[in-house]
């Protein structure tokens, strides 16, 4: 009887993603093959024509997406890693202290952190208004409602998503194969390329997953940060379903998005995921 | 090379740290010489320096004060992978993502040989350490023997000035200890290399070292070859860390020629080698194997000691007896288990023991 204890103990956490996940995944996959309007009712046709129609409507704001998507979780994995590598190795004692101001701005709502840095970025908020102000920036500089305001936005926003990851995977390697390496005539360099970025890897693979994804699908920064040449797909789910209530196409969007994440995380997966990109680092 | 060139040389080595805004002297002050080819051990109790005096001679530590040198040349300020020396870590330290052949390989690809004699090198060393036909396996598919024997290779395949070895054995049971003690003595033969071995197991120095250098609160205590370690130990601290000693503390009583007689009870005279006036007080040492149990008075000319056994435990190849002296001071006898397996006395029984002057010390 015993040995079924961790499944019981299971089961609760099983139901919750049964009944709020794949229940709610189910009824949206069907809403987005009907066809209708709100006044008259929506019929299942079956059609997938809110797809075709979908995709060649707002293929420019999905590639939009996975393109601040992506650049943005590059420059999270550029800037993160020293983060995660500095408190990994170099933070002594003090290592939690930096891993709880880490997870501080956690602490401030998701909208509220992003709108804080509406102000910041204003045209003539306190830090741009200040420098114009003192002539160090021409009038007209304006960073707020631009790609790099949204990009900035997703970076500072999921940046410890990348970072705890890339930590723990560091955190869990033994300081004496570093010291091996050193041991055995590799340079600094060396011993990073060859010993701590592939024992990492699994670290940066998640970090990079876990702020992909979020990153890509976000509406919230670009709604808040940029301009209308900046709008990302996941604002279109938001006014198709909450301004147009044309839920099934709000509904095949949601899914061609899905889709092209999992695919694109799949290919990815192949590609970094494990032994080949390991076996290079042996060399 | 000049013979009289040291493989390693440690002069006035000192290395302080900083724990809690508090200066703390790890290694306090260190000198001493390892020959070419020769198995030296750094022993002592877990603190004593002996690590970090390794870490030092292997350049992850840089020490605050003296200098090391290889073959002569001072290398204090050279960085690890700079050092011709390589080191054989306690827990192994193998490069997880790598097999066996890569993990062997890396040092040779890092000093950029060519692939061929990296080819010939690592399969000549995986043969001398037994490993040949396991060069795919990762380190944690391997025993922890295997994994050992890993990290050997991987070090003298860059045929190192010298390889420092720290507490190597330490995580193997005892079976393969002395398996492995064997197979390193019979590898360090074959390969003709320096070896410095940290270790806290006085058995293992013992029968595996040219010299060793007894190591206690970050100085050495005594430097010399195995057998006088053990037959001659310089100070309290490597008589009661090296075998069995039975300490011993009187008053000199008379001085006749080179012999000290010393006095404990009534019935009782030690005869030791020493230098003291009559009336200091001195301690010295004799091991247990050296004594002679016996219910009659020994012969003069030997020193001699009164009392009651106590414990006697029976150990197989000998008989190990714990006698309570007069003063309450308890030395402990081994007798050996030869031709007649019967015991000298019982417990309670008053007993007599005796060993010859040169078999005891006087101890600083």
């Amino acid at each position: 009887m015993r040995r079924w204890t961790p499944y019981w103990l299971a089961l609760p956490a099983w139901l919750w993603l049964a009944i709020f996940l794949v229940v709610p995944i189910a009824a949206m996959a069907s809403v987005s093959l009907t066809t209708g309007n709100l006044i008259d009712g929506f019929t299942q046709t079956f059609s997938v024509s809110n797809y075709t129609d979908a995709i060649a409507k707002y293929s420019t704001q999905l590639v939009r997406s996975l393109v601040y998507g992506g650049v943005a979780t590059v420059i999270m994995l550029v800037l993160g890693y020293p983060v995660a590598y500095w408190i990994a190795f170099k933070a002594g004692h003090r290592k939690s202290m930096f891993l709880f101001l880490l997870l501080l701005p956690f602490f401030v709502s998701f909208v509220l952190r992003t709108i804080s840095w509406g102000f910041l970025l204003a045209d003539d908020g306190i830090l741009f208004g200040t420098l114009k102000g003192w002539g160090v920036l021409p009038q007209d500089f304006h960073v707020l409602a631009t790609t790099v305001a949204v990009i900035g936005g997703l970076v500072y926003n999921f940046l410890p998503f990348m970072i705890l990851p890339i930590y723990v995977a560091l955190e869990r390697v033994d300081p004496r194969v570093i010291e091996a390496s050193y041991d055995l005539y590799a340079s600094r360099l060396s011993t990073f390329r060859r010993v701590v970025l592939p024992l990492s890897l699994p670290g940066v693979f998640a970090g990079v997953l876990m702020t992909f994804v979020p990153a890509t699908a976000d509406p919230i920064n670009a709604q808040v940060l940029g301009g209308t040449s900046n709008t990302m797909i996941g604002n279109i789910v938001q006014t198709e379903y909450l301004v147009n209530n044309d839920y099934p196409t709000a509904s095949a969007i949601s899914f061609t998005l899905m889709a092209v994440l999992l695919i694109g995380i799949f290919i990815y997966a192949r590609a970094l995921g494990t032994e080949n990109v390991l076996e290079a680092a042996a060399r | 090379m000049p013979e009289d060139v040291p493989a390693i040389e440690l002069d006035g080595v000192v290395k302080e740290y900083l724990a809690h805004g508090e200066t703390v002297q790890a290694v306090k002050g260190v000198s001493l010489t390892i020959g070419e080819g020769e198995f030296f051990s750094l022993l002592g109790p877990s603190g004593c320096g002996k690590t970090t005096t390794m870490r030092m001679i292997a350049g992850f530590e840089e020490p605050t004060k003296g200098l090391v040198k290889l073959l002569g040349q001072d290398v204090t300020n050279v960085p690890p992978n700079k050092r011709d020396i390589n080191m054989v870590f306690q827990s192994y330290a193998l490069f997880p993502h790598m097999n066996v052949w890569e993990n062997v390989a890396f040092g040779l690809r890092r000093k950029k040989v060519a692939e061929a004699e990296i080819k010939q090198r690592v399969g000549d060393i995986l043969e001398i350490v037994d490993l040949t036909g396991r060069e795919k396996r990762r380190p944690r598919e391997m025993s922890g023997g295997q994994q050992q024997r890993v990290a050997l290779a991987r070090a003298l395949v860059n045929r190192p000035r010298a390889l420092l070895l720290d507490e190597p054995l330490g995580a193997l049971d005892l079976k393969l200890r002395q398996q492995m003690q064997t197979e390193l003595k019979r590898i360090q033969r074959e390969v003709g290399i320096t070896f410095v071995y940290v270790t806290h197991d006085q058995s293992e120095a013992l029968t595996m070292s040219d010299r060793i250098a007894v190591m206690n609160d970050g100085l050495v205590e005594q430097l010399a070859d195995p057998r006088e370690i053990y037959e001659r130990p310089a100070s309290k601290f490597v008589a009661g860390f090296i075998g069995t000693s039975n300490l011993l503390s009187g008053t000199v009583d008379a001085v006749d020629g080179d012999l000290l007689v010393v006095r404990l009870g009534e019935s009782d005279r030690i005869l030791v080698p020493g230098q003291a006036a009559a009336g200091d007080t001195v301690d010295l040492t004799v091991r247990p194997e050296k004594i002679t149990i016996s219910t009659e008075q020994p012969e003069a000319g030997l020193s001699m000691v009164k009392g009651t056994v106590g414990e006697l435990t029976y150990l197989g190849t000998y008989n190990s007896y714990a006698v309570a002296l007069a003063d309450g001071t308890e030395i402990t006898v081994f007798q050996q288990n030869a031709i007649d397996s019967s015991v000298t006395a019982e417990r309670g029984d008053t007993v007599w023991l005796s060993w010859r002057p040169q078999h005891s010390y006087t101890l600083s």
